[in-house]
């Protein structure tokens, strides 16, 4: 993929990022701070389908944004062709496995499986 | 030996957030707030799992990240999202080729037009915010 | 780095001078050495003498061995860059008196090979100028017989103007943070040179230029850190020029 558009990748992620971070940070606001954290409030939001996509998105932007971000500072840090790969993959590796687990996470409260 | 020869700076010199102006202390702390961040996702992602394995689990993990630590790490987090945040758009903009001068003839002193004072304003408004940011979160969360 | 201290004082007579500095020159020849060491050299000052003429001071009456590399002395041949009290700067540019420090320690520029001394070899910077194709590119040209001389207007040469100011002396690139770890990247220099052929309305190259920045170690490992532009002797700010040159990449710009 041209570095372009993974740079544009990167640049919409983040702005994304920032629009579903705001929301999710005012729903904490909604009630009072640990009250927000009481498990049924927590558990109460996961089974909102709307807010769960909601998350399940800003899991999926900041993935990419965060990783992809660790992938351009570590290539820079150092260069060759098998480390480049290495990083290249890894980072999609780690997204991919943070995405995974997060959405695990998401599914199996949004589904009631506690 | 190679890396004497090549007379690279090395981390030491990208990490070094001094001798160059603001816009190269701001580029610093972007990088430092941008790890930071997503050291915290990481950790976000792992604290909030333990939800699927029931109450107890759950509060055990808020034990854990409900302490003064927790909540001074969570206002060090709060700063690092807003700094990154308005910072990052200054960034974004400017890579655009926004806000950053006009082309002209170079007249001494040969102040660079890009390393301007709306630049400069955007940093500055960006540490000011994650600064008030951090007072609120504070706010919020010893104050509870 | 180890210090050696070499005290030495003139022995010929120089015109009255009340003022003296020290000044530590960083000593290293990769075919001896295992690593630099400074010289130290105390050196008489008048208020209007240059970095460079005081190491030519040493160079002429203390140490002959002293390899600096210089030409013009007057800013134009970008030749003396150094690092001066840990900043990259022409040393024909820098008076003394500026540094407001009676210690003055001159060391090579960072992110070049080192020849010798406060010599740095400058063959990869040259190589990644040719690589931005810096020249007019176009299918006619100005002396086939039946063209004409390509007319700008004064703003038209305003857009590109700055950016040929560059005297290559290499201080952006050694400030560079990229420059520092990434061996691959291009550098401020050449990005700069890119946006200057682009901006040129004589030029046709705009889109193979594009496409030669736009890789992993291209003109995105640029992140506006502006130390190229705050050491840029001679106002080119290559800051500006990268910026607005990405300004293309990402659709900003036409």
């Amino acid at each position: 993929m041209r570095e372009s558009i993974i740079m544009k990748i990167h640049y919409g992620t983040a702005l994304g990022a920032v629009a579903l971070v705001t929301i999710h940070i005012l729903f904490r606001m909604t009630q009072n701070f640990s009250e927000s954290l009481q498990y049924q409030n927590v558990i109460a939001n996961y089974h909102l389908l709307p807010y769960a996509l909601m998350l399940e998105v800003v899991l999926i932007l900041l993935s990419v944004h965060g990783f992809n971000g660790l992938r351009v500072i570590l290539l820079e840090l150092k260069q060759g062709i098998v480390y480049e790969k290495l990083i290249n993959y890894g980072s999609i590796g780690a997204m991919a496995a943070l995405i995974a687990y997060g959405s695990r996470t998401i599914l199996m409260a949004g589904m009631g499986m506690s | 030996m190679t890396e004497r020869m090549s007379n690279r700076e090395g981390l030491k010199g990208m990490a070094n957030p001094t001798r160059y102006g603001l816009e190269r202390v701001a580029y610093w702390l972007q990088r430092l707030s941008g790890l930071g961040l997503l050291a915290y996702l990481i950790g976000h992602i792992y604290e909030t799992s333990s939800i699927v394995n029931g109450k107890i689990a759950w509060d055990k993990m808020l034990e854990l990240t409900q302490t003064t630590q927790g909540h001074l790490i969570l206002t060090l987090v709060i700063g690092m999202c807003v700094y990154h945040t308005a910072n990052g758009i200054r960034v974004m903009l400017g890579q655009g080729g926004i806000g950053v001068g006009k082309p002209g003839q170079p007249e001494y002193p040969y102040k660079a037009a890009s390393l301007n004072y709306k630049q400069r304003l955007c940093i500055w408004v960006s540490i000011a915010l994650a600064a008030l940011a951090m007072m609120y979160g504070m706010a919020v969360l010893f104050g509870d | 780095m180890a210090v050696e201290t070499i005290s030495k004082t003139p022995e010929v007579s120089l015109p009255i001078s009340s003022d003296s500095i020290t000044l530590r020159i960083s000593r290293f020849n990769p075919k001896n050495d295992l690593s630099p060491i400074f010289a130290e050299f105390k050196v008489p000052i008048q208020k209007w003498t240059t970095v460079l003429e005081a190491i030519l001071f040493v160079k002429q009456n203390l140490d002959h061995s002293v390899a600096v590399r210089y030409s013009c002395r007057q800013a134009s041949c970008g030749s003396c860059g150094m690092r001066i009290n840990g900043k990259p700067a022409l040393a024909c540019y820098t008076k003394i008196s500026e540094l407001n420090s009676n210690i003055v320690t001159v060391e090579p520029m960072h992110n070049f090979p080192i020849i010798r001394d406060l010599a740095v070899d400058f063959k990869q910077m040259f190589a990644n100028h040719k690589k931005m194709k810096p020249y007019i590119i176009r299918e006619d040209s100005e002396i086939a017989s039946d063209t004409k001389e390509f007319l700008q207007t004064p703003e038209d040469v305003e857009k590109y103007l700055q950016f040929s100011y560059c005297i290559k002396c290499g201080l952006c690139n050694s400030a560079c943070p990229t420059m520092a770890t990434d061996e691959s990247f291009i550098g401020p220099q050449g990005l700069a040179q890119a946006y200057r052929y682009v901006a040129d309305n004589r030029d046709d190259g705009k889109k193979e230029r594009l496409k030669i920045i736009d890789q992993s170690h291209g003109i995105w490992r640029c992140h506006f850190a502006g130390s190229c532009s705050h050491v840029c002797p001679k106002g080119v700010d290559p800051a500006m020029a990268i910026q607005l040159l990405r300004g293309y990449l990402l659709g900003f710009r036409k």
